[in-house]
Protein backbone atom coordinates (compact mmCIF):
# COMPACT_ATOMS: atom_id res chain seq x y z
CA UNK A 1 0.00 0.00 0.00
CA UNK A 2 1.61 3.37 -0.98
CA UNK A 3 -0.08 7.09 -0.28
CA UNK A 4 -0.73 9.56 -2.49
CA UNK A 5 1.95 12.81 -1.65
CA UNK A 6 0.79 14.51 -4.37
CA UNK A 7 -1.48 15.62 -7.20
CA UNK A 8 -1.07 17.55 -10.41
CA UNK A 9 -3.28 18.51 -13.80
CA UNK A 10 -3.06 17.74 -17.25
CA UNK A 11 -0.02 19.04 -19.38
CA UNK A 12 2.26 19.27 -16.43
CA UNK A 13 5.96 20.53 -18.31
CA UNK A 14 9.12 19.20 -17.70
CA UNK A 15 9.96 22.92 -16.46
CA UNK A 16 7.43 22.42 -13.73
CA UNK A 17 9.15 19.26 -12.35
CA UNK A 18 12.00 20.56 -12.63
CA UNK A 19 12.82 24.29 -13.71
CA UNK A 20 15.17 25.51 -16.41
CA UNK A 21 17.19 27.43 -13.69
CA UNK A 22 18.63 24.80 -12.58
CA UNK A 23 19.50 22.92 -15.40
CA UNK A 24 23.55 23.86 -15.18
CA UNK A 25 22.70 20.68 -12.23
CA UNK A 26 22.39 17.26 -14.19
CA UNK A 27 24.17 14.43 -12.03
CA UNK A 28 21.02 12.13 -10.73
CA UNK A 29 22.82 12.61 -7.29
CA UNK A 30 22.73 16.23 -7.26
CA UNK A 31 18.51 16.83 -8.61
CA UNK A 32 16.91 15.85 -6.24
CA UNK A 33 17.13 19.11 -4.24
CA UNK A 34 14.98 21.16 -7.12
CA UNK A 35 12.41 18.23 -7.61
CA UNK A 36 8.94 20.92 -8.39
CA UNK A 37 11.03 23.69 -6.93
CA UNK A 38 8.12 26.54 -7.67
CA UNK A 39 5.75 24.46 -5.14
CA UNK A 40 7.59 25.61 -2.37
CA UNK A 41 5.49 23.70 -0.11
CA UNK A 42 5.89 20.66 -1.80
CA UNK A 43 9.69 20.61 -2.75
CA UNK A 44 10.47 21.99 1.39
CA UNK A 45 7.95 18.54 2.29
CA UNK A 46 10.49 16.78 0.39
CA UNK A 47 14.16 18.47 1.63
CA UNK A 48 13.30 17.50 5.17
CA UNK A 49 12.28 14.15 4.14
CA UNK A 50 8.46 15.05 5.27
CA UNK A 51 7.39 12.44 2.38
CA UNK A 52 8.08 8.88 2.62
CA UNK A 53 10.03 6.85 -0.52
CA UNK A 54 7.39 4.76 -2.09
CA UNK A 55 4.75 8.22 -2.15
CA UNK A 56 2.82 8.46 -5.05
CA UNK A 57 2.05 11.57 -7.39
CA UNK A 58 -0.84 11.54 -9.26
CA UNK A 59 -0.71 13.01 -12.70
CA UNK A 60 -3.12 13.68 -15.80
CA UNK A 61 -3.25 13.77 -19.33
CA UNK A 62 0.24 14.28 -20.82
CA UNK A 63 2.67 14.49 -17.99
CA UNK A 64 6.44 15.10 -18.37
CA UNK A 65 5.53 17.54 -21.69
CA UNK A 66 7.71 19.88 -22.99
CA UNK A 67 12.03 19.97 -22.73
CA UNK A 68 13.55 16.45 -22.92
CA UNK A 69 15.69 17.78 -19.95
CA UNK A 70 16.34 13.96 -18.15
CA UNK A 71 16.54 16.03 -14.57
CA UNK A 72 12.67 15.67 -14.34
CA UNK A 73 12.41 11.55 -14.25
CA UNK A 74 15.89 12.05 -12.12
CA UNK A 75 14.57 14.50 -9.08
CA UNK A 76 11.46 12.62 -8.67
CA UNK A 77 13.40 9.01 -8.55
CA UNK A 78 15.89 10.30 -6.30
CA UNK A 79 13.08 10.84 -3.74
CA UNK A 80 11.95 7.08 -4.46
CA UNK A 81 8.17 8.70 -5.58
CA UNK A 82 6.34 6.38 -8.35
CA UNK A 83 4.24 8.53 -11.00
CA UNK A 84 0.54 7.11 -11.55
CA UNK A 85 -0.68 9.67 -14.64
CA UNK A 86 -3.50 9.54 -16.83
CA UNK A 87 -0.83 10.00 -19.64
CA UNK A 88 2.60 10.98 -20.62
CA UNK A 89 4.82 12.59 -23.05
CA UNK A 90 6.55 10.17 -24.83
CA UNK A 91 10.38 11.87 -24.14
CA UNK A 92 9.92 11.93 -20.12
CA UNK A 93 8.16 8.33 -20.39
CA UNK A 94 10.97 7.02 -22.17
CA UNK A 95 13.55 8.52 -19.53
CA UNK A 96 11.64 7.11 -16.79
CA UNK A 97 12.19 3.59 -18.07
CA UNK A 98 15.66 4.44 -18.80
CA UNK A 99 16.28 5.80 -15.38
CA UNK A 100 14.48 2.76 -13.94
CA UNK A 101 11.72 5.52 -12.35
CA UNK A 102 8.56 3.50 -12.32
CA UNK A 103 5.85 4.72 -14.45
CA UNK A 104 2.18 3.60 -14.65
CA UNK A 105 -0.30 4.74 -17.40
CA UNK A 106 -3.88 4.69 -15.53
CA UNK A 107 -6.43 6.74 -17.84
CA UNK A 108 -9.01 6.95 -16.08
CA UNK A 109 -7.45 6.96 -12.54
CA UNK A 110 -9.06 8.89 -9.74
CA UNK A 111 -7.57 9.76 -6.86
CA UNK A 112 -6.59 12.63 -4.25
CA UNK A 113 -3.45 13.38 -1.98
CA UNK A 114 -3.81 11.41 1.05
CA UNK A 115 -5.94 8.41 -0.94
CA UNK A 116 -4.47 4.77 -0.08
CA UNK A 117 -3.01 2.80 -3.53
CA UNK A 118 -2.35 -0.43 -3.72
CA UNK A 119 -0.58 -1.37 -7.39
CA UNK A 120 -2.11 -4.50 -8.55
CA UNK A 121 -0.32 -6.00 -11.44
CA UNK A 122 -3.33 -4.84 -13.99
CA UNK A 123 -5.16 -2.25 -11.90
CA UNK A 124 -4.80 0.33 -9.62
CA UNK A 125 -6.77 -0.20 -6.44
CA UNK A 126 -7.60 3.21 -4.91
CA UNK A 127 -8.26 1.27 -1.23
CA UNK A 128 -9.82 4.81 0.17
CA UNK A 129 -12.90 5.25 -2.58
CA UNK A 130 -13.05 1.64 -2.82
CA UNK A 131 -12.61 1.39 -7.18
CA UNK A 132 -10.22 -0.03 -9.41
CA UNK A 133 -8.93 1.85 -12.90
CA UNK A 134 -7.27 -0.11 -15.55
CA UNK A 135 -3.25 0.04 -16.09
CA UNK A 136 -2.35 0.85 -19.60
CA UNK A 137 0.81 -1.66 -20.32
CA UNK A 138 3.96 0.38 -21.06
CA UNK A 139 4.80 0.63 -24.43
CA UNK A 140 6.16 -3.51 -24.89
CA UNK A 141 9.26 -1.99 -26.56
CA UNK A 142 10.55 -1.20 -23.60
CA UNK A 143 10.43 -3.75 -21.92
CA UNK A 144 13.93 -5.10 -22.06
CA UNK A 145 15.05 -2.08 -20.90
CA UNK A 146 12.46 -2.13 -17.98
CA UNK A 147 13.96 -6.15 -17.08
CA UNK A 148 17.39 -4.88 -17.37
CA UNK A 149 16.81 -2.39 -14.52
CA UNK A 150 17.61 0.64 -16.67
CA UNK A 151 18.95 1.28 -20.11
CA UNK A 152 22.79 2.00 -18.75
CA UNK A 153 22.47 -1.74 -17.43
CA UNK A 154 20.79 -2.69 -20.85
CA UNK A 155 23.10 -0.86 -23.39
CA UNK A 156 26.06 -2.29 -21.61
CA UNK A 157 24.75 -5.84 -21.87
CA UNK A 158 24.43 -5.10 -25.90
CA UNK A 159 27.74 -3.44 -26.17
CA UNK A 160 29.38 -6.33 -25.00
CA UNK A 161 27.79 -8.56 -27.13
CA UNK A 162 28.14 -5.92 -29.84
CA UNK A 163 32.01 -5.85 -29.47
CA UNK A 164 32.22 -9.81 -28.86
CA UNK A 165 31.15 -10.13 -32.31
CA UNK B 1 0.31 -0.76 -47.62
CA UNK B 2 2.49 1.57 -48.90
CA UNK B 3 4.64 3.45 -46.19
CA UNK B 4 5.67 6.76 -44.82
CA UNK B 5 8.15 9.00 -44.57
CA UNK B 6 9.31 8.04 -41.69
CA UNK B 7 8.28 4.46 -42.27
CA UNK B 8 10.57 4.56 -45.00
CA UNK B 9 13.56 6.13 -43.26
CA UNK B 10 12.81 3.79 -40.06
CA UNK B 11 13.00 0.80 -42.69
CA UNK B 12 16.61 1.53 -44.35
CA UNK B 13 18.27 2.68 -41.27
CA UNK B 14 17.46 -0.71 -39.84
CA UNK B 15 17.96 -2.49 -43.03
CA UNK B 16 14.73 -3.84 -43.25
CA UNK B 17 12.26 -4.01 -46.81
CA UNK B 18 9.61 -2.42 -44.89
CA UNK B 19 8.23 -1.92 -41.38
CA UNK B 20 5.03 -1.31 -40.26
CA UNK B 21 3.45 0.79 -37.58
CA UNK B 22 4.12 -0.78 -34.04
CA UNK B 23 7.18 -2.65 -35.23
CA UNK B 24 9.86 -2.69 -33.01
CA UNK B 25 13.30 -1.86 -34.60
CA UNK B 26 17.02 -0.60 -33.94
CA UNK B 27 17.79 1.91 -36.49
CA UNK B 28 21.76 3.17 -37.02
CA UNK B 29 21.76 6.87 -36.53
CA UNK B 30 23.03 9.33 -39.12
CA UNK B 31 23.70 12.03 -36.75
CA UNK B 32 23.36 12.38 -32.93
CA UNK B 33 23.51 16.05 -31.49
CA UNK B 34 23.35 17.21 -28.06
CA UNK B 35 24.18 20.49 -26.36
CA UNK B 36 25.59 21.70 -22.88
CA UNK B 37 23.54 18.83 -21.40
CA UNK B 38 26.43 16.60 -22.91
CA UNK B 39 27.84 16.74 -19.32
CA UNK B 40 25.43 14.25 -18.54
CA UNK B 41 25.82 12.33 -21.69
CA UNK B 42 29.43 11.72 -21.07
CA UNK B 43 28.63 10.33 -17.38
CA UNK B 44 26.28 8.29 -18.72
CA UNK B 45 28.46 7.13 -21.17
CA UNK B 46 31.35 6.34 -18.79
CA UNK B 47 28.49 4.61 -16.36
CA UNK B 48 27.41 2.18 -19.28
CA UNK B 49 31.75 0.92 -19.60
CA UNK B 50 32.15 0.66 -16.37
CA UNK B 51 33.21 -2.91 -15.64
CA UNK B 52 33.33 -3.68 -19.31
CA UNK B 53 36.86 -3.59 -19.48
CA UNK B 54 36.24 -1.33 -23.09
CA UNK B 55 37.82 1.65 -23.75
CA UNK B 56 34.92 4.51 -23.68
CA UNK B 57 34.97 5.75 -27.43
CA UNK B 58 31.90 7.04 -29.06
CA UNK B 59 30.78 4.99 -32.59
CA UNK B 60 31.51 7.25 -35.07
CA UNK B 61 33.10 10.82 -33.97
CA UNK B 62 31.88 12.03 -37.33
CA UNK B 63 28.27 11.12 -36.54
CA UNK B 64 28.23 13.28 -33.77
CA UNK B 65 27.97 17.04 -33.49
CA UNK B 66 27.76 19.03 -29.80
CA UNK B 67 27.02 22.86 -30.13
CA UNK B 68 26.77 24.80 -27.15
CA UNK B 69 23.73 26.89 -26.56
CA UNK B 70 21.88 26.88 -23.34
CA UNK B 71 24.09 29.31 -21.44
CA UNK B 72 26.47 30.61 -23.73
CA UNK B 73 28.74 32.21 -22.39
CA UNK B 74 28.51 30.60 -19.19
CA UNK B 75 26.75 32.45 -16.61
CA UNK B 76 28.03 30.53 -13.53
CA UNK B 77 31.25 28.56 -12.56
CA UNK B 78 29.57 25.29 -12.38
CA UNK B 79 28.10 25.69 -16.20
CA UNK B 80 31.47 26.78 -17.13
CA UNK B 81 33.37 23.85 -15.72
CA UNK B 82 30.60 21.27 -17.43
CA UNK B 83 32.05 23.54 -20.79
CA UNK B 84 35.17 22.46 -20.02
CA UNK B 85 34.77 19.15 -19.34
CA UNK B 86 32.54 18.63 -22.88
CA UNK B 87 35.23 20.79 -24.75
CA UNK B 88 37.96 18.13 -23.51
CA UNK B 89 35.78 14.61 -24.10
CA UNK B 90 35.08 16.27 -27.88
CA UNK B 91 39.30 17.06 -28.09
CA UNK B 92 39.65 13.57 -26.81
CA UNK B 93 36.96 11.51 -28.74
CA UNK B 94 37.77 13.36 -32.09
CA UNK B 95 34.51 15.03 -32.67
CA UNK B 96 35.04 17.17 -35.38
CA UNK B 97 31.51 19.02 -35.00
CA UNK B 98 31.77 20.71 -32.09
CA UNK B 99 31.07 23.87 -31.86
CA UNK B 100 31.99 25.94 -29.24
CA UNK B 101 31.83 29.45 -27.57
CA UNK B 102 33.14 31.83 -30.63
CA UNK B 103 31.57 34.52 -32.84
CA UNK B 104 32.65 32.80 -36.25
CA UNK B 105 30.34 30.01 -36.16
CA UNK B 106 27.85 28.08 -34.19
CA UNK B 107 24.77 29.12 -32.45
CA UNK B 108 21.73 27.88 -31.38
CA UNK B 109 22.18 24.25 -32.01
CA UNK B 110 18.83 23.34 -34.47
CA UNK B 111 20.51 26.40 -36.62
CA UNK B 112 23.39 25.13 -36.83
CA UNK B 113 22.74 21.39 -37.74
CA UNK B 114 20.22 22.69 -41.24
CA UNK B 115 23.31 25.23 -42.28
CA UNK B 116 26.48 23.62 -41.90
CA UNK B 117 24.63 20.80 -43.69
CA UNK B 118 24.67 18.40 -41.03
CA UNK B 119 20.98 17.87 -41.92
CA UNK B 120 20.28 15.51 -45.06
CA UNK B 121 16.65 13.79 -45.84
CA UNK B 122 16.31 10.11 -45.23
CA UNK B 123 18.85 10.53 -41.99
CA UNK B 124 18.33 9.66 -38.84
CA UNK B 125 18.79 12.11 -36.44
CA UNK B 126 18.90 12.11 -32.65
CA UNK B 127 19.43 15.13 -30.36
CA UNK B 128 19.48 15.43 -26.78
CA UNK B 129 16.61 18.30 -26.96
CA UNK B 130 12.78 18.20 -27.67
CA UNK B 131 12.82 20.56 -30.72
CA UNK B 132 15.13 17.94 -32.63
CA UNK B 133 12.05 17.90 -34.58
CA UNK B 134 13.20 20.77 -36.49
CA UNK B 135 15.73 18.76 -38.23
CA UNK B 136 12.75 17.05 -40.12
CA UNK B 137 12.37 20.41 -42.28
CA UNK B 138 15.14 18.81 -44.74
CA UNK B 139 13.28 15.40 -44.85
CA UNK B 140 15.38 13.87 -42.14
CA UNK B 141 13.49 11.78 -39.56
CA UNK B 142 14.33 13.28 -36.24
CA UNK B 143 13.43 13.10 -32.75
CA UNK B 144 14.32 14.05 -29.67
CA UNK B 145 15.98 11.35 -26.42
CA UNK B 146 17.35 12.17 -23.04
CA UNK B 147 21.09 12.18 -21.90
CA UNK B 148 20.55 8.60 -20.85
CA UNK B 149 19.32 7.38 -24.10
CA UNK B 150 22.16 9.68 -26.44
CA UNK B 151 24.50 7.91 -24.29
CA UNK B 152 23.58 4.78 -25.52
CA UNK B 153 23.42 6.04 -28.99
CA UNK B 154 26.65 7.18 -28.61
CA UNK B 155 27.95 3.62 -27.50
CA UNK B 156 25.94 1.92 -30.30
CA UNK B 157 25.53 3.77 -32.99
CA UNK B 158 21.71 2.74 -33.10
CA UNK B 159 18.24 4.02 -31.39
CA UNK B 160 17.44 0.53 -29.14
CA UNK B 161 13.72 -0.47 -29.20
CA UNK B 162 12.34 2.11 -31.47
CA UNK B 163 8.51 1.68 -32.54
CA UNK B 164 7.88 2.86 -35.61
CA UNK B 165 5.01 5.77 -35.20
CA UNK B 166 2.16 6.40 -36.58
CA UNK B 167 1.70 9.42 -39.14
CA UNK B 168 -0.56 12.19 -38.87
CA UNK B 169 -0.91 14.21 -42.68
CA UNK B 170 -1.28 17.83 -42.65
CA UNK B 171 -1.86 19.13 -46.09
CA UNK B 172 -1.82 22.93 -45.94
CA UNK B 173 -3.16 24.95 -49.40
CA UNK B 174 -3.53 28.47 -49.86
CA UNK B 175 -1.07 31.24 -49.90
CA UNK B 176 -0.51 33.01 -46.41
CA UNK B 177 -1.85 36.30 -46.26
CA UNK B 178 0.50 39.42 -45.65
CA UNK B 179 1.54 39.54 -42.01
CA UNK B 180 0.83 35.75 -41.68
CA UNK B 181 3.71 33.90 -41.42
CA UNK B 182 4.49 30.01 -40.73
CA UNK B 183 4.58 30.72 -37.24
CA UNK B 184 0.58 31.45 -37.12
CA UNK B 185 0.35 28.15 -38.99
CA UNK B 186 2.00 26.29 -36.35
CA UNK B 187 0.60 28.07 -33.53
CA UNK B 188 -2.92 27.42 -35.18
CA UNK B 189 -2.32 23.44 -35.94
CA UNK B 190 -1.07 23.01 -32.16
CA UNK B 191 -4.19 24.45 -30.87
CA UNK B 192 -6.22 22.21 -33.40
CA UNK B 193 -4.36 18.93 -32.53
CA UNK B 194 -3.88 20.08 -28.58
CA UNK B 195 -0.78 19.57 -26.40
CA UNK B 196 -0.70 16.01 -26.67
CA UNK B 197 -2.81 15.42 -29.88
CA UNK B 198 0.47 13.82 -32.25
CA UNK B 199 1.97 11.98 -28.88
CA UNK B 200 4.04 9.16 -30.05
CA UNK B 201 2.97 10.43 -33.64
CA UNK B 202 4.88 12.20 -36.37
CA UNK B 203 3.63 14.93 -38.23
CA UNK B 204 4.09 14.41 -42.08
CA UNK B 205 3.40 17.95 -44.36
CA UNK B 206 2.22 18.60 -47.98
CA UNK B 207 0.31 20.81 -50.36
CA UNK B 208 1.49 23.50 -52.31
CA UNK B 209 1.62 25.97 -48.93
CA UNK B 210 4.46 23.96 -47.76
CA UNK B 211 6.12 23.67 -51.54
CA UNK B 212 6.04 27.56 -51.62
CA UNK B 213 7.32 27.55 -48.40
CA UNK B 214 11.18 28.26 -47.99
CA UNK B 215 13.23 26.28 -45.64
CA UNK B 216 13.59 28.42 -43.01
CA UNK B 217 9.43 28.28 -42.65
CA UNK B 218 9.61 24.62 -42.63
CA UNK B 219 12.38 24.54 -39.77
CA UNK B 220 9.15 27.12 -37.57
CA UNK B 221 6.68 24.47 -38.47
CA UNK B 222 9.21 21.03 -37.17
CA UNK B 223 10.01 22.64 -34.50
CA UNK B 224 7.10 23.62 -32.67
CA UNK B 225 5.72 20.21 -34.09
CA UNK B 226 6.60 18.34 -30.76
CA UNK B 227 4.84 21.04 -28.30
CA UNK B 228 1.88 19.08 -30.08
CA UNK B 229 3.32 15.73 -28.95
CA UNK B 230 4.93 14.86 -31.74
CA UNK B 231 8.04 12.73 -32.24
CA UNK B 232 8.73 14.45 -35.27
CA UNK B 233 7.60 17.02 -37.88
CA UNK B 234 8.45 16.08 -41.90
CA UNK B 235 8.46 17.74 -44.78
CA UNK B 236 8.78 15.16 -47.65
CA UNK B 237 12.22 16.31 -49.32
CA UNK B 238 12.00 18.51 -52.60
CA UNK B 239 13.55 21.12 -54.75
CA UNK B 240 13.71 23.84 -52.57
CA UNK B 241 15.40 21.15 -49.39
CA UNK B 242 18.34 20.60 -52.52
CA UNK B 243 18.01 24.29 -53.54
CA UNK B 244 18.94 24.88 -48.95
CA UNK B 245 21.45 22.01 -49.17
CA UNK B 246 23.34 22.82 -51.74
CA UNK B 247 23.21 26.92 -52.04
CA UNK B 248 23.03 27.53 -47.91
CA UNK B 249 24.55 25.01 -46.67
CA UNK B 250 27.54 23.75 -48.98
CA UNK B 251 26.50 19.86 -49.61
CA UNK B 252 27.64 18.12 -52.43
CA UNK B 253 27.06 14.67 -51.89
CA UNK B 254 24.41 12.83 -53.73
CA UNK B 255 20.89 13.53 -52.04
CA UNK B 256 18.32 10.80 -51.14
CA UNK B 257 14.84 12.62 -51.51
CA UNK B 258 12.68 10.17 -49.32
CA UNK B 259 8.91 10.50 -50.33
CA UNK B 260 6.08 8.60 -49.13
CA UNK B 261 4.40 5.86 -50.86
CA UNK B 262 0.99 7.14 -52.58
CA UNK B 263 -0.97 4.32 -50.71
CA UNK B 264 0.63 5.36 -47.37
CA UNK B 265 -1.71 5.14 -44.52
CA UNK B 266 -2.35 7.80 -42.37
CA UNK B 267 -3.32 8.41 -38.74
CA UNK B 268 -5.40 10.73 -39.36
CA UNK B 269 -5.13 13.21 -42.24
CA UNK B 270 -5.74 17.02 -41.70
CA UNK B 271 -6.11 20.04 -44.01
CA UNK B 272 -6.08 23.48 -43.78
CA UNK B 273 -6.58 26.73 -46.02
CA UNK B 274 -3.59 28.58 -44.60
CA UNK B 275 -5.09 31.55 -46.62
CA UNK B 276 -8.13 31.60 -43.70
CA UNK B 277 -5.20 32.08 -41.11
CA UNK B 278 -5.00 35.66 -39.07
CA UNK B 279 -2.12 36.24 -36.57
CA UNK B 280 -2.13 33.81 -33.97
CA UNK B 281 -1.21 34.09 -30.10
CA UNK B 282 -0.08 31.02 -27.76
CA UNK B 283 -1.60 32.26 -24.43
CA UNK B 284 -0.81 31.40 -20.69
CA UNK B 285 0.48 28.96 -19.65
CA UNK B 286 0.08 25.83 -22.43
CA UNK B 287 1.43 26.14 -26.06
CA UNK B 288 -2.25 24.83 -27.22
CA UNK B 289 -3.93 27.76 -25.49
CA UNK B 290 -3.99 29.20 -28.93
CA UNK B 291 -6.27 32.14 -29.86
CA UNK B 292 -6.88 35.14 -33.21
CA UNK B 293 -4.42 37.83 -32.22
CA UNK B 294 -7.60 39.99 -31.65
CA UNK B 295 -8.60 38.22 -28.69
CA UNK B 296 -6.20 39.84 -26.38
CA UNK B 297 -4.98 42.65 -28.01
CA UNK B 298 -4.62 45.40 -26.09
CA UNK B 299 -2.75 43.46 -23.29
CA UNK B 300 -0.02 44.90 -21.69
CA UNK B 301 3.85 43.65 -22.34
CA UNK B 302 6.56 44.32 -20.75
CA UNK B 303 9.56 42.08 -22.52
CA UNK B 304 9.45 41.38 -25.90
CA UNK B 305 11.72 38.60 -27.48
CA UNK B 306 12.46 38.29 -30.97
CA UNK B 307 14.85 34.86 -31.88
CA UNK B 308 15.47 31.17 -30.43
CA UNK B 309 15.55 28.35 -32.89
CA UNK B 310 12.08 28.59 -33.79
CA UNK B 311 11.84 32.44 -34.81
CA UNK B 312 15.74 33.74 -35.38
CA UNK B 313 16.43 33.24 -38.76
CA UNK B 314 17.37 35.75 -41.44
CA UNK B 315 13.60 36.58 -42.24
CA UNK B 316 12.56 36.75 -38.92
CA UNK B 317 14.80 39.40 -38.52
CA UNK B 318 14.18 41.29 -41.49
CA UNK B 319 10.37 41.14 -40.65
CA UNK B 320 11.18 43.04 -37.63
CA UNK B 321 13.73 45.51 -38.78
CA UNK B 322 11.54 46.48 -41.59
CA UNK B 323 8.68 47.17 -39.01
CA UNK B 324 10.97 48.77 -36.36
CA UNK B 325 13.66 50.76 -38.81
CA UNK B 326 13.05 54.34 -37.87
CA UNK B 327 10.53 53.88 -35.48
CA UNK B 328 10.97 53.81 -31.55
CA UNK B 329 10.25 50.60 -29.13
CA UNK B 330 7.95 52.32 -26.54
CA UNK B 331 9.68 53.32 -23.54
CA UNK B 332 8.20 51.15 -20.73
CA UNK B 333 9.31 47.87 -23.05
CA UNK B 334 12.48 45.82 -23.31
CA UNK B 335 12.80 44.14 -26.32
CA UNK B 336 15.43 41.15 -26.82
CA UNK B 337 16.64 39.88 -29.97
CA UNK B 338 18.29 36.48 -30.18
CA UNK B 339 19.75 35.55 -33.74
CA UNK B 340 19.89 32.15 -34.17
CA UNK B 341 23.32 31.36 -35.01
CA UNK B 342 26.05 33.43 -35.52
CA UNK B 343 26.22 33.37 -39.53
CA UNK B 344 22.81 34.99 -39.16
CA UNK B 345 23.83 37.44 -36.83
CA UNK B 346 26.49 38.53 -39.24
CA UNK B 347 24.53 38.38 -42.03
CA UNK B 348 21.42 40.55 -40.35
CA UNK B 349 24.10 43.00 -39.52
CA UNK B 350 25.85 43.42 -42.93
CA UNK B 351 22.04 44.31 -44.45
CA UNK B 352 21.52 46.71 -41.48
CA UNK B 353 18.90 44.93 -39.75
CA UNK B 354 20.60 45.18 -36.37
CA UNK B 355 21.26 48.39 -36.78
CA UNK B 356 17.69 49.52 -37.50
CA UNK B 357 16.69 47.66 -34.38
CA UNK B 358 19.21 48.71 -32.11
CA UNK B 359 18.32 52.57 -33.56
CA UNK B 360 14.51 51.40 -32.55
CA UNK B 361 15.49 50.69 -28.72
CA UNK B 362 15.88 46.63 -28.78
CA UNK B 363 19.23 45.07 -27.09
CA UNK B 364 21.24 42.55 -29.45
CA UNK B 365 21.77 39.24 -27.44
CA UNK B 366 23.77 36.91 -29.02
CA UNK B 367 22.72 33.40 -30.39
CA UNK B 368 21.51 30.98 -27.33
CA UNK B 369 18.30 29.63 -26.44
CA UNK B 370 18.81 31.29 -22.22
CA UNK B 371 16.40 33.21 -22.32
CA UNK B 372 13.62 31.28 -23.89
CA UNK B 373 13.82 28.22 -21.21
CA UNK B 374 14.78 31.11 -18.38
CA UNK B 375 18.32 30.05 -17.15
CA UNK B 376 20.58 32.42 -19.21
CA UNK B 377 19.34 36.31 -19.32
CA UNK B 378 16.17 38.32 -19.54
CA UNK B 379 14.48 36.90 -16.98
CA UNK B 380 10.78 38.40 -15.81
CA UNK B 381 10.04 40.27 -12.87
CA UNK B 382 7.08 39.36 -10.56
CA UNK B 383 4.42 39.97 -12.47
CA UNK B 384 5.34 41.15 -15.58
CA UNK B 385 4.39 39.62 -18.91
CA UNK B 386 6.62 39.04 -22.04
CA UNK B 387 5.77 38.67 -25.77
CA UNK B 388 7.82 36.30 -27.30
CA UNK B 389 8.78 34.27 -30.67
CA UNK B 390 9.90 31.71 -29.31
CA UNK B 391 8.48 28.05 -28.23
CA UNK B 392 6.72 27.55 -24.59
CA UNK B 393 4.81 29.12 -22.72
CA UNK B 394 4.78 27.11 -19.67
CA UNK B 395 4.36 28.33 -16.03
CA UNK B 396 7.55 29.50 -14.55
CA UNK B 397 9.11 28.98 -18.51
CA UNK B 398 10.99 32.56 -18.79
CA UNK B 399 12.44 32.26 -15.69
CA UNK B 400 9.85 33.62 -12.66
CA UNK B 401 6.51 31.78 -12.08
CA UNK B 402 5.06 34.84 -11.55
CA UNK B 403 5.32 35.64 -14.85
CA UNK B 404 3.14 35.16 -18.26
CA UNK B 405 4.59 34.74 -21.88
CA UNK B 406 2.37 34.63 -24.69
CA UNK B 407 4.06 33.52 -28.00
CA UNK B 408 3.45 35.14 -31.42
CA UNK B 409 5.34 35.71 -34.80
CA UNK B 410 7.70 37.98 -35.59
CA UNK B 411 5.17 40.71 -37.15
CA UNK B 412 3.21 40.85 -34.25
CA UNK B 413 6.12 41.29 -31.45
CA UNK B 414 7.99 43.99 -34.01
CA UNK B 415 4.32 45.86 -33.94
CA UNK B 416 3.57 45.17 -30.60
CA UNK B 417 6.99 46.42 -29.40
CA UNK B 418 6.06 49.83 -30.54
CA UNK B 419 2.52 50.27 -28.51
CA UNK B 420 3.74 48.24 -25.33
CA UNK B 421 0.65 45.77 -25.85
CA UNK B 422 -0.12 43.36 -28.02
CA UNK B 423 -0.81 44.39 -31.48
CA UNK B 424 -2.20 42.90 -35.11
CA UNK B 425 0.35 43.91 -37.44
CA UNK B 426 -2.06 44.00 -39.77
CA UNK B 427 -3.31 47.54 -38.16
CA UNK B 428 0.27 48.73 -38.90
CA UNK B 429 0.42 47.73 -43.09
Amino acid sequence: MATVVYKVGDDVSTDAIYPGRFMATVLPSETPQFCFADDKTFNTALQQKAIAPGGIIVGGQNFGCGSSREQAASTIKGHGLVVIARGFARIFLQNSINLGLRTIICPALEAEVGDEIALMPAHVRNVTRSADFPIVPLPSARQAIIDAGGLIAYTRTRLVADRAK
Amino acid sequence: MGMTVAQKILARASGLASVNVGDVVEPAVDMAMSHENTALVINQFLEIFKGTGLEPRVWDPSKVAVIFDHRVPAESAKTATNQKKVREFAAAQGIGKFHDVRGDSGGICHQVMAEEGYDRPGAVIVGADSHTTSHGALGALAFGVGATEMASVWALGRAVNIQVPATIKVVLSGRLNPAVTPKDVILHLVGLLTAEGANFKVVEFHGDAIAAMPTSGRLVLCNMSVEAGATSGIVPADAETVRYLREEAGVSDPLELVQPDPDAAYDRVIELDVSTLGPQIACPHTVDNVKGVGAVAGTKVHQIVIGSCTNGRLDDLEEAARRLKGRKIAKDVRMLVFPASWKIYREAMQRGYLGDLMEAGAVIMNPGCGCCLGIHEGALGDGETALSTTNRNFHGRMGNPNSDVYLCSPAVAAASAMSGVITDPRKED
